[in-house]
Protein backbone atom coordinates (compact mmCIF):
# COMPACT_ATOMS: atom_id res chain seq x y z
CA UNK A 1 0.00 0.00 0.00
CA UNK A 2 1.78 3.18 -0.95
CA UNK A 3 0.88 5.30 2.12
CA UNK A 4 1.96 3.03 4.66
CA UNK A 5 4.41 4.50 6.68
CA UNK A 6 2.49 7.26 7.73
CA UNK A 7 3.04 7.78 11.25
CA UNK A 8 2.66 10.89 13.22
CA UNK A 9 2.22 12.28 16.68
CA UNK A 10 -1.18 12.03 17.52
CA UNK A 11 -2.09 15.66 19.12
CA UNK A 12 -5.11 15.40 21.14
CA UNK A 13 -5.09 19.39 22.83
CA UNK A 14 -7.62 19.82 25.84
CA UNK A 15 -11.02 19.12 24.61
CA UNK A 16 -10.95 15.71 23.14
CA UNK A 17 -9.79 13.54 25.37
CA UNK A 18 -12.07 14.92 27.95
CA UNK A 19 -14.98 15.78 26.22
CA UNK A 20 -15.18 14.22 22.83
CA UNK A 21 -13.74 10.62 22.92
CA UNK A 22 -15.80 9.74 20.06
CA UNK A 23 -13.65 11.23 17.77
CA UNK A 24 -10.25 10.22 19.22
CA UNK A 25 -11.69 6.71 19.32
CA UNK A 26 -13.17 7.01 15.31
CA UNK A 27 -9.74 8.61 14.62
CA UNK A 28 -7.70 5.78 16.17
CA UNK A 29 -9.68 2.86 14.81
CA UNK A 30 -10.06 4.65 10.98
CA UNK A 31 -6.06 5.27 10.77
CA UNK A 32 -5.10 2.02 12.12
CA UNK A 33 -7.42 0.74 9.00
CA UNK A 34 -6.04 2.63 6.65
CA UNK A 35 -2.53 2.49 7.57
CA UNK A 36 -1.16 5.95 9.93
CA UNK A 37 0.18 4.79 12.89
CA UNK A 38 -0.35 7.84 15.62
CA UNK A 39 1.75 7.97 18.25
CA UNK A 40 1.20 8.80 21.85
CA UNK A 41 3.07 11.49 23.45
CA UNK A 42 2.22 11.51 26.95
CA UNK A 43 4.20 15.20 27.60
CA UNK A 44 1.95 17.14 25.09
CA UNK A 45 -0.21 19.48 26.62
CA UNK A 46 -2.26 22.54 25.81
CA UNK A 47 -1.99 23.82 22.86
CA UNK A 48 -1.70 27.59 23.79
CA UNK A 49 -4.64 28.71 21.98
CA UNK A 50 -6.93 29.80 25.25
CA UNK A 51 -4.21 32.03 26.41
CA UNK A 52 -3.35 33.99 23.28
CA UNK A 53 -5.67 36.34 24.20
CA UNK A 54 -4.41 36.96 27.96
CA UNK A 55 -0.31 37.02 26.59
CA UNK A 56 0.36 35.95 23.29
CA UNK A 57 4.11 35.51 24.29
CA UNK A 58 2.74 32.52 26.90
CA UNK A 59 0.85 30.91 24.14
CA UNK A 60 3.52 31.40 21.39
CA UNK A 61 5.64 29.03 24.37
CA UNK A 62 3.38 26.56 25.05
CA UNK A 63 2.87 25.82 21.10
CA UNK A 64 6.50 25.94 20.69
CA UNK A 65 6.43 23.20 24.03
CA UNK A 66 4.44 21.03 21.64
CA UNK A 67 6.09 21.05 18.78
CA UNK A 68 9.94 20.58 20.57
CA UNK A 69 8.35 17.45 22.10
CA UNK A 70 7.32 15.68 18.60
CA UNK A 71 11.00 17.33 17.26
CA UNK A 72 12.31 15.18 19.94
CA UNK A 73 10.95 12.25 18.62
CA UNK A 74 11.69 12.71 15.22
CA UNK A 75 7.74 12.68 14.19
CA UNK A 76 5.30 15.55 12.69
CA UNK A 77 2.33 16.09 14.76
CA UNK A 78 -1.45 15.40 13.30
CA UNK A 79 -4.14 17.19 15.52
CA UNK A 80 -7.95 17.08 15.37
CA UNK A 81 -9.14 19.85 16.60
CA UNK A 82 -8.78 22.82 14.36
CA UNK A 83 -7.83 25.59 17.08
CA UNK A 84 -4.75 23.57 17.99
CA UNK A 85 -3.99 22.84 14.03
CA UNK A 86 -4.02 27.07 13.62
CA UNK A 87 -2.15 28.08 16.98
CA UNK A 88 0.30 24.93 16.40
CA UNK A 89 0.78 25.50 12.82
CA UNK A 90 1.08 29.58 13.05
CA UNK A 91 3.49 29.38 15.59
CA UNK A 92 5.68 27.09 13.70
CA UNK A 93 5.45 29.97 10.87
CA UNK A 94 6.53 32.38 13.21
CA UNK A 95 10.18 30.52 14.15
CA UNK A 96 10.39 29.44 11.08
CA UNK A 97 10.48 32.55 9.24
CA UNK A 98 11.66 35.19 12.24
CA UNK A 99 15.19 34.40 13.37
CA UNK A 100 14.47 36.55 16.17
CA UNK A 101 11.38 35.12 17.56
CA UNK A 102 13.48 31.47 17.32
CA UNK A 103 15.89 33.12 19.51
CA UNK A 104 13.81 34.01 21.83
CA UNK A 105 11.82 30.39 22.05
CA UNK A 106 14.74 28.78 22.46
CA UNK A 107 16.51 30.75 25.17
CA UNK A 108 12.95 30.51 27.19
CA UNK A 109 12.12 26.63 25.98
CA UNK A 110 15.87 25.94 27.90
CA UNK A 111 14.24 27.26 31.16
CA UNK A 112 12.58 24.09 30.99
CA UNK A 113 14.83 21.56 29.84
CA UNK A 114 12.83 21.66 25.98
CA UNK A 115 13.85 23.15 22.93
CA UNK A 116 12.79 23.71 19.24
CA UNK A 117 14.32 24.87 15.99
CA UNK A 118 11.49 24.60 13.58
CA UNK A 119 11.11 20.94 11.47
CA UNK A 120 8.14 19.61 12.51
CA UNK A 121 5.33 19.62 10.49
CA UNK A 122 1.31 19.65 11.35
CA UNK A 123 -1.70 18.32 9.71
CA UNK A 124 -4.92 18.13 10.69
CA UNK A 125 -6.40 14.37 10.56
CA UNK A 126 -8.73 15.85 7.22
CA UNK A 127 -5.69 16.90 5.64
CA UNK A 128 -3.59 13.74 6.22
CA UNK A 129 -6.35 11.64 4.72
CA UNK A 130 -6.69 14.40 1.80
CA UNK A 131 -2.76 14.42 1.00
CA UNK A 132 -1.39 11.72 2.37
CA UNK A 133 -4.25 8.78 1.60
CA UNK A 134 -5.70 10.66 -1.21
CA UNK A 135 -9.71 10.57 -2.33
CA UNK A 136 -9.25 7.99 -4.54
CA UNK A 137 -7.82 5.91 -2.35
CA UNK A 138 -10.46 6.41 0.59
CA UNK A 139 -13.41 5.89 -2.27
CA UNK A 140 -11.76 2.18 -3.24
CA UNK A 141 -11.39 1.03 0.72
CA UNK A 142 -15.10 2.07 1.53
CA UNK A 143 -16.71 -0.81 0.46
CA UNK A 144 -20.34 0.29 2.47
CA UNK A 145 -21.12 3.21 0.09
CA UNK A 146 -23.58 5.11 2.84
CA UNK A 147 -25.61 6.30 -0.25
CA UNK A 148 -28.42 6.47 1.62
CA UNK A 149 -27.84 9.33 3.96
CA UNK A 150 -27.31 13.12 3.20
CA UNK A 151 -24.72 15.10 4.84
CA UNK A 152 -23.76 18.78 5.71
CA UNK A 153 -20.04 19.48 5.83
CA UNK A 154 -19.24 21.76 8.16
CA UNK A 155 -15.90 23.19 7.73
CA UNK A 156 -15.68 25.49 11.16
CA UNK A 157 -12.91 28.49 10.65
CA UNK A 158 -9.15 27.19 11.78
CA UNK A 159 -9.41 24.48 9.51
CA UNK A 160 -9.45 26.61 6.38
CA UNK A 161 -8.16 30.40 7.94
CA UNK A 162 -6.35 32.36 8.28
CA UNK A 163 -5.63 30.59 4.54
CA UNK A 164 -2.05 32.31 4.37
CA UNK A 165 -0.92 30.04 7.22
CA UNK A 166 -2.37 27.13 5.48
CA UNK A 167 -0.67 27.80 1.82
CA UNK A 168 -4.42 27.98 0.67
CA UNK A 169 -4.81 24.47 0.37
CA UNK A 170 -8.64 25.35 -0.05
CA UNK A 171 -10.54 28.36 -1.12
CA UNK A 172 -11.62 29.95 2.33
CA UNK A 173 -14.73 31.43 0.48
CA UNK A 174 -16.01 28.23 -1.11
CA UNK A 175 -14.36 25.55 0.46
CA UNK A 176 -14.44 22.21 -1.27
CA UNK A 177 -11.78 19.56 0.19
CA UNK A 178 -14.55 18.30 3.47
CA UNK A 179 -17.37 17.93 0.42
CA UNK A 180 -14.71 15.59 -1.56
CA UNK A 181 -13.96 13.41 2.14
CA UNK A 182 -17.89 13.07 2.37
CA UNK A 183 -18.59 12.09 -1.54
CA UNK A 184 -16.13 9.32 -1.17
CA UNK A 185 -17.61 7.87 1.48
CA UNK A 186 -20.53 7.49 -0.79
CA UNK A 187 -22.61 9.67 1.02
CA UNK A 188 -24.69 12.77 -0.73
CA UNK A 189 -23.02 15.89 0.22
CA UNK A 190 -25.80 18.59 0.91
CA UNK A 191 -25.03 22.14 -0.01
CA UNK A 192 -26.86 24.88 2.55
CA UNK A 193 -27.08 28.64 3.12
CA UNK A 194 -24.53 30.58 5.56
CA UNK A 195 -22.22 27.25 5.10
CA UNK A 196 -19.33 28.59 6.04
CA UNK A 197 -20.41 30.30 9.12
CA UNK A 198 -18.61 29.83 12.55
CA UNK A 199 -20.06 27.50 15.34
CA UNK A 200 -19.67 30.77 17.71
CA UNK A 201 -17.72 28.05 20.17
CA UNK A 202 -15.95 31.47 20.26
CA UNK A 203 -17.65 33.59 22.15
CA UNK A 204 -19.27 30.91 24.23
CA UNK A 205 -17.24 31.71 27.40
CA UNK A 206 -17.75 35.68 27.08
CA UNK A 207 -21.25 36.00 25.70
CA UNK A 208 -23.48 32.62 25.57
CA UNK A 209 -27.06 34.04 24.05
CA UNK A 210 -24.62 35.16 21.29
CA UNK A 211 -22.68 31.94 21.10
CA UNK A 212 -25.95 30.18 20.81
CA UNK A 213 -27.68 32.36 18.62
CA UNK A 214 -24.87 31.85 15.90
CA UNK A 215 -25.13 27.70 16.10
CA UNK A 216 -28.88 28.19 16.09
CA UNK A 217 -28.95 29.60 12.73
CA UNK A 218 -26.52 26.52 11.35
CA UNK A 219 -28.79 24.15 13.09
CA UNK A 220 -31.92 26.38 11.08
CA UNK A 221 -30.02 26.19 7.73
CA UNK A 222 -28.79 22.33 8.14
CA UNK A 223 -32.27 21.20 8.94
CA UNK A 224 -33.97 23.36 5.98
CA UNK A 225 -31.56 21.60 3.53
CA UNK A 226 -32.83 18.22 4.43
CA UNK A 227 -29.72 16.87 5.66
CA UNK A 228 -29.86 13.39 7.82
CA UNK A 229 -26.49 14.95 9.94
CA UNK A 230 -24.22 17.77 9.95
CA UNK A 231 -20.31 16.60 9.53
CA UNK A 232 -17.72 18.14 11.67
CA UNK A 233 -13.62 18.16 12.50
CA UNK A 234 -13.46 20.16 15.20
CA UNK A 235 -14.44 18.92 18.70
CA UNK A 236 -15.55 23.07 19.71
CA UNK A 237 -18.07 22.58 16.99
CA UNK A 238 -19.65 19.36 18.10
CA UNK A 239 -19.75 21.29 21.61
CA UNK A 240 -22.03 23.60 20.11
CA UNK A 241 -24.14 21.75 18.03
CA UNK A 242 -24.31 18.57 19.20
CA UNK A 243 -23.93 19.19 23.66
CA UNK A 244 -25.61 22.81 23.23
CA UNK A 245 -28.57 21.81 20.72
CA UNK A 246 -30.95 21.15 23.55
CA UNK A 247 -30.37 24.53 25.39
CA UNK A 248 -30.99 26.35 21.96
CA UNK A 249 -33.95 24.01 21.67
CA UNK A 250 -35.43 25.06 25.07
CA UNK A 251 -34.32 28.70 24.88
CA UNK A 252 -35.86 29.44 21.28
CA UNK A 253 -38.93 26.81 21.63
CA UNK A 254 -37.59 24.93 18.33
CA UNK A 255 -36.59 21.49 18.04
CA UNK A 256 -33.98 20.15 15.85
CA UNK A 257 -33.02 16.96 16.55
CA UNK A 258 -30.00 16.97 14.30
CA UNK A 259 -27.55 14.42 14.75
CA UNK A 260 -23.55 15.55 14.71
CA UNK A 261 -20.74 12.95 13.37
CA UNK A 262 -17.46 12.99 12.85
CA UNK A 263 -15.69 12.81 9.41
CA UNK A 264 -13.83 9.45 11.10
CA UNK A 265 -16.77 8.34 12.45
CA UNK A 266 -18.90 8.75 8.76
CA UNK A 267 -15.97 7.28 7.09
CA UNK A 268 -15.38 4.40 9.49
CA UNK A 269 -18.63 3.25 9.12
CA UNK A 270 -18.18 3.66 5.31
CA UNK A 271 -15.37 1.08 5.70
CA UNK A 272 -17.48 -0.96 7.41
CA UNK A 273 -17.31 -0.43 11.16
CA UNK A 274 -19.81 -0.44 14.01
CA UNK A 275 -21.59 2.23 15.31
CA UNK A 276 -20.23 1.01 19.00
CA UNK A 277 -16.29 0.57 17.79
CA UNK A 278 -16.95 4.39 16.78
CA UNK A 279 -18.40 5.69 19.78
CA UNK A 280 -21.32 6.48 17.71
CA UNK A 281 -23.99 7.16 20.60
CA UNK A 282 -26.82 5.26 20.03
CA UNK A 283 -29.63 7.27 21.72
CA UNK A 284 -28.29 10.41 19.25
CA UNK A 285 -27.85 8.79 16.06
CA UNK A 286 -30.50 6.23 15.70
CA UNK A 287 -32.52 7.87 12.65
CA UNK A 288 -29.32 8.54 11.08
CA UNK A 289 -28.11 4.71 11.77
CA UNK A 290 -31.15 3.49 10.53
CA UNK A 291 -31.11 5.12 7.09
CA UNK A 292 -27.63 3.11 6.41
CA UNK B 1 -19.88 56.26 29.57
CA UNK B 2 -21.07 59.76 30.64
CA UNK B 3 -20.54 61.92 28.12
CA UNK B 4 -18.46 65.17 28.40
CA UNK B 5 -18.09 68.81 26.59
CA UNK B 6 -16.48 68.31 23.30
CA UNK B 7 -13.65 69.97 25.01
CA UNK B 8 -13.10 67.11 27.71
CA UNK B 9 -13.32 63.93 25.17
CA UNK B 10 -10.65 65.64 23.37
CA UNK B 11 -8.11 65.97 26.29
CA UNK B 12 -9.16 62.38 27.22
CA UNK B 13 -7.46 60.87 23.99
CA UNK B 14 -4.13 59.40 24.00
CA UNK B 15 -2.89 60.08 20.93
CA UNK B 16 0.11 57.64 21.13
CA UNK B 17 -2.31 55.05 21.55
CA UNK B 18 -2.12 53.88 17.96
CA UNK B 19 1.52 53.44 18.75
CA UNK B 20 1.37 51.38 21.71
CA UNK B 21 -1.11 49.16 19.63
CA UNK B 22 1.49 48.67 16.97
CA UNK B 23 4.12 47.51 19.02
CA UNK B 24 2.01 44.99 19.88
CA UNK B 25 2.26 41.75 17.92
CA UNK B 26 -0.84 41.46 15.88
CA UNK B 27 -1.60 45.41 16.40
CA UNK B 28 0.62 46.42 13.41
CA UNK B 29 -2.01 46.78 10.89
CA UNK B 30 -4.31 49.35 12.82
CA UNK B 31 -3.12 52.27 11.17
CA UNK B 32 -4.30 51.13 7.82
CA UNK B 33 -7.78 50.63 8.21
CA UNK B 34 -10.23 52.88 5.86
CA UNK B 35 -13.14 52.24 7.61
CA UNK B 36 -14.98 50.19 4.68
CA UNK B 37 -17.03 48.15 7.37
CA UNK B 38 -16.30 44.67 5.39
CA UNK B 39 -15.27 43.03 8.68
CA UNK B 40 -18.57 44.73 10.42
CA UNK B 41 -20.43 42.86 7.33
CA UNK B 42 -18.72 39.71 7.48
CA UNK B 43 -18.89 39.09 11.17
CA UNK B 44 -20.95 36.25 12.74
CA UNK B 45 -21.28 38.32 16.10
CA UNK B 46 -22.53 41.08 14.64
CA UNK B 47 -25.11 39.39 12.74
CA UNK B 48 -26.55 37.90 15.69
CA UNK B 49 -25.90 40.63 17.87
CA UNK B 50 -25.10 44.34 16.24
CA UNK B 51 -23.67 45.60 20.27
CA UNK B 52 -20.25 43.77 18.72
CA UNK B 53 -18.89 46.32 15.77
CA UNK B 54 -15.29 45.56 14.95
CA UNK B 55 -15.24 48.48 12.56
CA UNK B 56 -15.64 51.08 15.38
CA UNK B 57 -13.16 49.54 17.47
CA UNK B 58 -10.72 50.35 15.00
CA UNK B 59 -11.85 54.19 14.66
CA UNK B 60 -11.78 54.28 18.20
CA UNK B 61 -7.88 52.82 18.94
CA UNK B 62 -7.29 54.88 15.84
CA UNK B 63 -8.91 58.30 17.35
CA UNK B 64 -6.69 57.13 20.85
CA UNK B 65 -9.85 56.02 22.94
CA UNK B 66 -7.29 54.42 24.96
CA UNK B 67 -9.42 53.38 28.33
CA UNK B 68 -12.67 53.13 26.38
CA UNK B 69 -11.20 50.72 24.60
CA UNK B 70 -9.11 48.69 27.24
CA UNK B 71 -11.92 48.23 29.55
CA UNK B 72 -14.88 47.60 27.52
CA UNK B 73 -16.26 44.19 27.02
CA UNK B 74 -16.86 44.08 23.39
CA UNK B 75 -12.78 43.37 22.33
CA UNK B 76 -13.64 40.05 24.26
CA UNK B 77 -16.04 39.22 21.60
CA UNK B 78 -14.00 38.30 18.22
CA UNK B 79 -14.86 34.73 17.78
CA UNK B 80 -11.40 34.74 15.91
CA UNK B 81 -13.52 32.83 12.83
CA UNK B 82 -10.86 34.99 10.33
CA UNK B 83 -13.46 35.71 7.93
CA UNK B 84 -12.95 39.11 7.66
CA UNK B 85 -8.84 38.61 8.04
CA UNK B 86 -9.66 37.23 4.84
CA UNK B 87 -11.46 39.83 3.16
CA UNK B 88 -10.06 43.26 4.33
CA UNK B 89 -9.03 44.82 1.49
CA UNK B 90 -6.17 46.24 3.91
CA UNK B 91 -5.04 43.42 5.96
CA UNK B 92 -5.79 44.77 9.05
CA UNK B 93 -5.82 41.14 10.64
CA UNK B 94 -8.75 42.07 12.70
CA UNK B 95 -8.85 38.94 15.06
CA UNK B 96 -5.33 39.30 15.51
CA UNK B 97 -5.49 43.28 16.44
CA UNK B 98 -8.30 42.04 18.87
CA UNK B 99 -6.10 39.84 20.60
CA UNK B 100 -3.15 42.68 21.08
CA UNK B 101 -5.85 44.91 22.43
CA UNK B 102 -6.79 42.11 24.77
CA UNK B 103 -3.39 41.66 25.48
CA UNK B 104 -2.91 45.33 26.34
CA UNK B 105 -6.55 45.53 28.32
CA UNK B 106 -4.83 42.69 30.33
CA UNK B 107 -1.63 44.30 31.68
CA UNK B 108 -4.46 47.08 32.34
CA UNK B 109 -6.34 44.85 34.90
CA UNK B 110 -9.15 44.10 32.49
CA UNK B 111 -8.61 40.83 31.55
CA UNK B 112 -11.92 38.74 31.33
CA UNK B 113 -12.39 36.44 33.85
CA UNK B 114 -13.33 33.31 31.69
CA UNK B 115 -10.41 33.45 30.32
CA UNK B 116 -8.50 33.48 33.63
CA UNK B 117 -10.49 30.97 34.25
CA UNK B 118 -9.06 28.87 31.87
CA UNK B 119 -5.33 30.38 32.11
CA UNK B 120 -6.03 28.93 35.85
CA UNK B 121 -7.28 25.59 34.68
CA UNK B 122 -4.06 25.25 32.22
CA UNK B 123 -1.79 26.11 34.96
CA UNK B 124 -3.09 23.48 37.00
CA UNK B 125 -3.87 20.67 35.01
CA UNK B 126 -1.90 21.31 31.88
CA UNK B 127 -4.97 21.33 30.05
CA UNK B 128 -8.55 23.04 29.66
CA UNK B 129 -10.38 20.49 31.14
CA UNK B 130 -9.19 18.30 33.72
CA UNK B 131 -7.77 14.67 33.06
CA UNK B 132 -9.15 13.18 36.48
CA UNK B 133 -8.68 8.85 37.38
CA UNK B 134 -12.27 8.95 36.75
CA UNK B 135 -11.72 9.97 33.37
CA UNK B 136 -8.72 7.56 32.78
CA UNK B 137 -10.96 4.94 33.76
CA UNK B 138 -13.36 6.13 31.30
CA UNK B 139 -11.00 5.79 28.60
CA UNK B 140 -9.60 2.94 29.21
CA UNK B 141 -13.16 1.71 29.00
CA UNK B 142 -13.13 2.83 25.85
CA UNK B 143 -9.59 1.70 24.58
CA UNK B 144 -8.24 4.61 25.19
CA UNK B 145 -4.83 5.45 26.60
CA UNK B 146 -4.66 6.97 30.06
CA UNK B 147 -3.02 10.75 29.93
CA UNK B 148 -1.21 12.53 32.43
CA UNK B 149 -3.01 14.81 34.84
CA UNK B 150 -0.74 17.16 35.63
CA UNK B 151 1.72 19.02 33.20
CA UNK B 152 4.25 20.73 36.01
CA UNK B 153 6.14 22.64 32.64
CA UNK B 154 2.93 24.61 31.44
CA UNK B 155 2.68 25.65 34.97
CA UNK B 156 6.54 26.91 34.97
CA UNK B 157 5.89 28.76 31.27
CA UNK B 158 2.65 29.99 32.39
CA UNK B 159 4.58 31.81 36.15
CA UNK B 160 7.08 32.96 33.49
CA UNK B 161 5.13 35.41 31.68
CA UNK B 162 2.39 38.15 32.41
CA UNK B 163 -0.38 34.91 31.78
CA UNK B 164 0.72 33.76 35.43
CA UNK B 165 0.58 37.25 36.89
CA UNK B 166 -3.04 37.88 36.09
CA UNK B 167 -4.06 33.88 36.52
Amino acid sequence: MRWNGLRYALFLGCTIPARSRDYELSTRRVAERLGIELVDLNEFACCGFPIESLDQEAALLLAARNLGIAESKGLDICTLCSACTSVLTETNRRIQEDGAVRTRVKEKLAAIDKNYTGSTAVSHISRVLLKEVGVEQIEKEATHKLTSLKIAPHYGCHYLKPSDIYDRFDDPEDPKTLHRLIAATGAQVVSYEREKDCCGGGVLAVDENVALGIAREKLQHVKAAGADAICLICPFCAIMYDDNQRKIEAKFSETYGLPVIYYPQLLGLALGMSAQDLGLSRAKTEALLTKI
Amino acid sequence: MKQGRPQSAYTQLDWKFREEVASVPGGENLNKCYQCGTCNASCPVRHIDEKYNPRKIVRMAVLGMRDRVLSSDFIWLCSSCYTCRERCPQDVRLPDLMKALRNLAVKEGHAHPSYLAQAEAIASHGRLYEIEEFDNKRRQKMGLPPLPTKCEEVARILKLTEAGKTA
